[in-house]
Formats: structure tokens, C-alpha cells, sequence
């Protein structure tokens, strides 16, 4: 199955926990800066550091597989890999199959880009198939225009097929950073999911009581909000000592 | 690779596509290649097993048996390989785990699916959970080979019963009357002929399995396709080195004529084996062959 | 039941735009599953029976350009099979959208271009008419020399010896072969929006819907098994259509010969 392993495995070595099974942790390796493939061609990102920590603090030994989008939730559910460690945000239809560990990035906003600043964003909106964004378009009342990867919904805004493209903001922003005044941020940032966890299975109530003390005592030290100030810059929303979400 | 990538905005540029397209992730992008071509290497002769596997069955004159057979062929051949590949490659391995389970663990009394939950013993894991990756990604090329192989088997299955159809009746019965039975007719008369029949057939399954590998990042193996849209995606200056816009044109122009390369050899390929297997046959081809040696 | 009615009332033909404008989002029944994939089978049709009928007639110009003495028709005819036939279709959709998209700079009359409906089916014919050309030039080569002979002793020649005798000697050997040609083309037509063309508002074909179930229920064992039974189904009826015209195109001939053809031409493909 989708189990294509790019990454050594993350060598969380304690001592009594030699023998034990290794926690495989799926992810999508197409989602920069929360996971994409690094040039030596490794699984990199705000996630993988933060999935390497926390195999670390929990005393588990971790290895990295990549696995396609639309799959990644039966094949967790099927025993493939233990973990999903992919941007994945909190809904209450995953958490009716999946279990989530409290989250370790909070509620991510979502934008809407274009190619100038007075694009209609209830126009044509591009967005990627099957996700988040693509729903919420859908339900905004703006025409809908789905392509099948996230590279195509900046090209039809580029192109003009879409008059903008609605998407996570930390993955646009990156974009057009680097496009030179080509494209912009247009109207108000929404905010969808409640926050991204580590997806478990139902059943994996171990697992996951080990990855949520893990993620608590990293919101505790502060080393969970370095890292997101890492990747997503100063002005992110961070995590104060007891697990608040903190504006900065 | 190369000692001056260490800082490639410095460099000019044959430097840095040499230090470009070789880096880690291009090498796995031409390890892809590799990788898509053992597994066509795998798949054809397995592929033709079960082929020929089902053209047997479906001309078995036990009804179940060729039932079956018939079955077998007209289910798959139904539908859509990407339809097929979304779910069976789960199917498959959980099938293999369910068997594991009921062998392995008897004693197991919590149920397997719990919820949305599939869940064996850790003995019945496939790959265990110990294992090393290899193991886990040799398992994964395996589900990839079989489910393609089940695919395509159905095809050549319908090419092979009617190769074995083609067969002029007059050489079965000739075989009968030098006192033959029904197997020994089967293996050493009607096997050997039917392949001049089924060749152009399986000649044409094999350029459309060639043509079918972009799907195979479905059954989890990453092949060209999907690195050439991972690679050639834009790409910005904070997560690489090698900062540049939307090139997956080129990367897909290098994978047509990567395609259309592989058709020519495979076509000029198989011509070949198709005169040497007119050889002596009763066909306008052998007959063509024979002319030309008396010639 | 009254519900099931009541959905197909609603999303029968939601895949064209007609009915309830927003999807079904949670506590999916298997009616709304049946009802959506189902809708969405229209444009597998669509495409299927377009692409079939125009490619057919691009077919046969390529069947005899390719086998023209003259080398400026043999050579376009050659190439543009080799073309299409070698290359996946994945890759032909990615180029034709992108050029689509650059004629639609030029010229706003291309604006249809990248629009599944034609520029889809643009791909699909060209890729039908590569696929089934080489059928039909198969089946030329191997129209019986004396057919041809007997066309000349009538005092048929040019048109009207292609039109009588050559065409529907050509269409009785390459039609088993042509059939298969017919199934994989309609079970290409699944790719459109799958890789290539962008879905507006949500109106897909089969496979996007089943995907779209799939990703909501997180249970590819469904809605994907549906989409099959579909396609299983509409298979038979080609195969059972194409046989119908099989046995028009073969009425003349004594049934001794039938049963002979009928082994014979189970081979390509």
C-alpha cells in the first residue's frame, strides 16, 4: 500500500523500548512548510520536526512514510501506519473515524489569494478537490472550480481561470511572497478546523495517550512555540505555558 | 554532489542544473524509472500466468470452473483500472492479513473490526511491525504487482482464449487421431500454436500496461509521474535550494518521449518475436516466411 | 423509498447543474451514493459516445492515409498514431490543457478550449481515432486480395470500390477489436477530471463523485464498488450493442463463415 518511505527512521532510542514495534507515522510530503520533501529527497518540515520531538519525549522509535492524500485516512484505519502527522485540522466528521490528539498547531487560517486587489472573491474560486477549503467555497456561494493539486489552484489564478484561489494561508504565503507583486492576499482570512492533531486509530488509545502528555510538556517548555515560530515566522499564533493559544 | 553545490545561488547555470538535477530528489525521480521498469519486467509474465490461468478456466467443460473463468474475465475487464486500484489494493492487503489472523492467532477473541478499525494480531501483521522499511516497501512493489497483475491478467486472458480458439480445428483432431488424450492434445499442439495467434493481442496489452504505470502512485508506488509533478511544481526559495516557477512542462516532455522511446523499442521488440514465432506455423505469415527461404 | 425518490429528485442530474445546488455533507445514505455516481455516468457517456462517433471517421481517414502509397499522407497518418498510441493519456490531457490555456491568451474564441466538455473530448477523440486507426489499418492489410479482385471485375474502382467492398470489409475484421477499443475508451473517459480538467461547481463525472463519498466516509469500499457495478453494466451493454452490429455487418455471409470470424477476430487486444 501506499507505504513508500523516503526517510530513515527518526532514532528515538530509550533504553527499555528497544524491542518494541516502530511507530509509523504517515504524511503527505506535498505541503510545505508543514510537510514536503526536502532536496536531499527526506521528509521535512515544521510536522517532521515536531513528529521527531515528540517520538523522542513519548520513547518511541518513529519512521516516516509517505502515503497519497485521499487515502491517508483508510489506510490508518487499515493498519498501514500509526499516525497521521499531515496539517491535518480537526473536523468532527474525521474525529467520527479517526481519534485526534489534542493539537499541536492552532486553528489555521485559510485565505484567499488573486492576481489583483480588487478581485471578486464570490466570483470564481479555485480551490483544491476534496478539502476543507474546497467545502467551504462550496457552501460560500462563489462558483467552485476544483483542481486535483494545489500547484494547479495557483496557475488558474496566475492564468485567469479562477479570479482567486482560496487555500491554507501558511502554504500561500511562501507563494506569493516570491511572486513579485503578481499575486495578493484578498478579503478577510477564515479560520476552519479547530486546530491540527495527530491522527490515531479509535482503538490506539496507548498511542495516544502517549503523544498528547508528549505534546502537552512541549507546549509546557516552549519548544513547541519555537518551532512554529521556526517555520511559520514571528507573527504566528503560538501556545502559551499551559496550552493557551497565544496571538502574538 | 558535486563539491561547488554548496551554495548554488552563486552558481552559473550548467552548474547548477548539474547541481540540480543531482541532487536527492532527483536521484529518486531516476530511481523511479528503475523501479517502473522492474515492475513491468514482474507484472508481464505474472500478469500472463494468471492470464493464461483464466483462459484455461474459462474453457474448462466443468461449468463451475469455467464459470469462473468467464466471470473473472468479464468482471475486470469492466472496470475502470483507476476505480479498481482506489479500493483493492486495501481489500488485498487486509485480505492477507484476515487469512494471516485466522491461522496465526485461533486464540484472538477481540473482534477484527472495531469500528472503522481493522484490526489483527501483531503475529498477523503483514509487514510485521518490527520489520525494517525495505521489508515494508518490498511488500507494498508485491500488493502493486499483484493488483496489476489481476488487472491485466483478465485482458490477457481474453486474448489467450481466443488464441487457444484460433487453433485450426483440423490440428486438434489430428492429434486425436495419432492417438492423443485431451491433455496431452491441449500441452503439446494447441499451447505451442496458440501463441502465433495471441501475439498481436498481448503485443497490444503490453503497450497499454506501459501506458497504464502513471497510475501506479494510486497502489502507493511512487512512479515518474508523480516525482515529474512533485519536481516540476513551483518551487520557493524557503524550502529549497533551487528556487523555480512552474517547470513541469519540461519534466513531462522528458517523460513523453521517455514513453514514446519505450513504445518504439517494445514495438520493434515484439515484431521480432512475432517472425520468429511464425516460423513454421500455418498462417499467411509462416507461409510468408516459407516463401521467402525457398525463395 | 419516498427519501430515495426524493434524492433523485434532487441530485439526478446534479452533475449537469440541475437540481439541489449543494452536495449531500453528512449522514450519507447509499441512495444518495447511487444517485450522485450515477448522475455523474452521464458524462462518461458523454464523452464515451462522442469521442467514439467522431473518432471513428478521423479512424478511417487514418486507416488509409496510413496506408497510402504517397509518403506525405503515410508519414503525418504514421506519426500521429505513433504519437497518441505511445504516450499515456495522463500526459496528452497535461499538454492539451496547457495549450489550451496559452490559445486562450491569444484569442478569447478558445475560451471553451479548457473547459472539460470540448477540450476533453478533444483529447479523447484524438486519442480514440490514433488507437482505433490502427485497427482499421490492421484490418486493411488483411482484406482478402480477392475481394478486391472480384470489386475490380464489377468495374468498381477509387470511391465507390472503397465505399462497397473495401470500408465494409475493413469495419467486419477490425470490429471484435474495435469493441475492446470502444470499453477502453469509455473507461478513459474516468482520467478527464480526475487528472487533468478542473471540476465547476462540483458537477463531475463518476469517478469524482465516488471520490468524493469516498473522502467524506472514509470508506473507499462503497462508493468505488458502486462506480464498478456502473461501468460493469454499461460494458455489457456495449458489448452487447456492438455485437448487434457485428452480426448486421456480417448477414451476408453463410454461418459456417460467421462462427469462423468470430474465432478468429477475438485476438487484438
Amino acid at each position: 500500500m501506499k507505504k513508500l518511505i523516503l526517510t530513515t527512521a527518526a532514532l528515538a532510542l530509550s533504553a527499555g523500548m528497544a524491542m518494541a514495534d516502530t511507530v509509523r507515522m504517515g504524511t503527505e510530503g506535498a505541503y510545505p512548510p508543514y510537510n514536503f520533501i526536502n532536496d536531499a529527497g527526506e521528509v521535512d518540515g515544521f510536522e517532521r520536526e515536531v513528529g521527531d520531538e515528540l517520538c523522542t519525549r513519548a520513547g518511541l522509535t518513529c519512521e516516516w512514510v509517505k502515503n497519497d492524500w485521499d487515502s491517508i485516512i483508510p489506510n490508518l484505519v487499515s493498519g498501514n501506519y500509526d499516525t497521521i502527522i499531515a496539517g491535518m485540522s480537526i473536523t468532527p466528521e474525521r474525529d467520527e473515524v479517526i481519534d485526534f490528539t489534542q493539537d499541536y498547531f492552532p486553528p489555521a487560517a485559510s485565505a484567499y489569494v488573486a492576481a489583483s486587489a480588487d478581485a471578486d472573491i464570490e466570483d470564481v474560486v479555485a480551490a483544491q478537490t476534496a478539502t476543507l477549503q474546497a467545502g467551504f467555497v462550496a457552501d460560500s456561494g462563489a462558483t467552485l472550480v476544483e483542481f486535483a493539486t494545489p500547484e494547479e489552484t495557483i496557475a488558474a489564478v496566475r492564468n485567469g481561470e479562477a479570479s482567486a484561489v482560496f487555500a491554507d494561508k501558511d502554504f500561500l504565503v511562501p507563494i506569493v511572497e516570491e511572486s513579485n507583486g503578481e499575486l495578493m492576499f484578498v478579503g478577510e482570512d477564515v479560520a476552519l478546523g479547530s486546530g491540527i492533531g495527530v491522527g490515531v486509530r479509535e482503538s490506539d488509545g496507548e498511542l495516544k495517550g502517549k503523544l498528547d502528555e508528549a505534546i502537552t510538556s512541549m507546549k509546557a517548555d516552549g519548544s513547541l512555540t519555537a518551532l512554529i515560530k521556526k517555520w511559520f515566522g514571528e507573527g504566528a499564533v503560538t501556545y502559551g505555558e499551559d496550552g493557551s493559544v497565544v496571538t502574538n | 554532489m558535486f563539491s561547488f553545490c554548496a551554495d548554488p545561488d552563486a552558481l552559473g547555470t550548467f552548474r547548477w542544473f548539474s547541481c540540480y538535477l543531482t541532487n536527492g530528489v532527483h536521484m529518486s525521480f531516476y530511481l523511479s524509472f528503475v523501479k517502473v521498469l522492474v515492475l513491468l519486467a514482474v507484472t508481464a509474465p505474472v500478469a500472463l500466468s494468471f492470464g493464461f490461468a483464466g483462459a484455461m478456466a474459462a474453457r474448462s467443460h466443468v461449468f463451475p470452473v469455467s464459470w469462473l473463468g468467464k466471470g473473472y474475465i468479464a468482471i475486470v475487464r469492466g472496470v475502470p483500472d483507476i476505480a479498481f486500484f482506489l479500493f483493492f489494493v486495501i481489500a488485498l492487503d487486509q485480505g492477507f492479513e484476515w487469512m494471516r489472523h485466522q491461522i496465526l492467532c485461533p486464540d484472538w477473541d477481540a473482534p477484527i473490526r472495531q469500528g472503522n478499525d481493522f484490526l489483527v494480531c501483531s503475529n498477523a501483521k503483514l509487514p510485521l511491525g518490527s520489520a525494517p522499511q525495505w521489508v515494508h516497501q518490498t511488500y507494498s512493489f508485491f500488493l502493486a504487482v499483484i493488483t496489476f497483475s489481476i488487472v491485466f491478467g483478465a485482458f490477457a486472458a481474453n486474448v489467450l482464449y481466443g488464441g487457444m480458439r484460433a487453433v485450426p480445428h483440423a490440428q486438434l483432431e489430428t492429434a486425436e487421431a495419432y492417438g492423443m488424450s485431451r491433455r496431452q492434445t491441449f500441452w503439446r499442439v494447441l499451447v505451442p500454436q496458440m501463441w502465433v495467434y495471441a501475439l498481436p493481442g498481448l503485443s497490444n496489452l503490453w503497450l497499454v500496461l506501459i501506458k497504464a504505470t502513471p497510475l501506479l502512485f494510486l497502489l502507493g508506488i511512487e512512479d515518474i509521474v508523480y516525482w515529474a509533478r512533485e519536481l516540476g511544481g513551483t518551487k520557493t526559495s524557503r524550502f529549497t535550494d533551487y528556487p523555480h516557477p512552474d517547470w513541469r512542462m519540461w519534466y513531462f516532455l522528458f517523460l513523453l518521449v521517455f514513453y514514446l522511446g519505450f513504445t518504439r523499442v517494445s514495438e520493434i521488440v515484439l515484431e521480432k518475436l512475432m517472425v520468429r514465432l511464425s516460423h513454421g506455423q500455418a498462417t499467411t505469415g509462416g507461409e510468408a516466411l516459407r516463401k521467402q527461404v525457398t525463395a | 423509498m419516498k427519501n430515495c425518490i426524493q434524492t433523485i429528485q434532487d441530485y439526478g442530474l446534479r452533475s449537469i447543474g440541475i437540481g439541489e445546488r449543494r452536495l449531500p455533507t453528512s449522514d450519507f445514505t447509499l441512495c444518495e451514493q447511487f444517485t450522485l455516481i450515477g448522475s455523474g455516468m452521464m458524462w462518461n457517456i458523454y464523452f464515451g459516445i462522442m469521442a467514439l462517433v467522431t473518432g471513428f471517421l478521423l479512424a478511417t481517414a487514418l486507416a488509409v492515409g496510413k496506408s497510402s502509397k504517397n509518403r506525405y499522407i503515410r508519414k503525418p497518418a504514421q506519426w500521429f498514431i505513433f504519437l497518441f498510441r505511445g504516450s499515456p493519456l495522463f500526459i496528452q490531457f497535461f499538454f492539451a490543457y496547457f495549450l489550451f490555456l496559452s490559445l486562450k491568451k491569444t484569442n478569447p474564441m478558445f475560451d471553451a478550449f479548457t473547459s472539460a466538455w470540448l477540450g476533453a473530448l478533444i483529447v479523447l477523440f484524438l486519442n480514440t481515432a490514433a488507437y482505433s486507426g490502427e485497427i482499421f489499418y490492421g484490418a486493411l492489410r488483411s482484406i482478402p486480395k480477392g475481394d478486391v479482385e472480384a470489386a475490380d471485375a464489377y468495374g468498381l474502382s477509387g470511391w465507390a470500390r472503397f465505399r462497397r467492398v473495401i470500408w465494409p470489409t475493413m469495419l467486419r475484421l477490425a470490429w471484435p477489436a474495435y469493441t475492446n477499443e470502444a470499453i477502453f475508451l469509455f473507461q478513459a473517459t474516468t482520467l478527464v477530471f480526475f487528472s487533468a480538467f478542473p471540476a465547476w461547481r462540483q458537477e463531475g463525472d463518476a469517478l469524482y463523485y465516488a471520490s468524493y463519498f469516498a473522502d467524506k466516509t472514509f470508506n473507499p469500499f462503497i462508493p468505488y464498488p458502486i462506480l464498478a457495478f456502473y461501468f460493469i453494466l454499461f460494458t455489457l451493454f456495449i458489448v452487447w450493442m456492438f455485437g448487434r452490429i457485428n452480426t448486421r455487418l456480417n448477414r451476408h455471409l453463410p454461418q459456417a463463415q460467421k462462427k469462423k470470424l468470430r474465432l478468429r477476430l477475438n485476438l487484438a487486444r
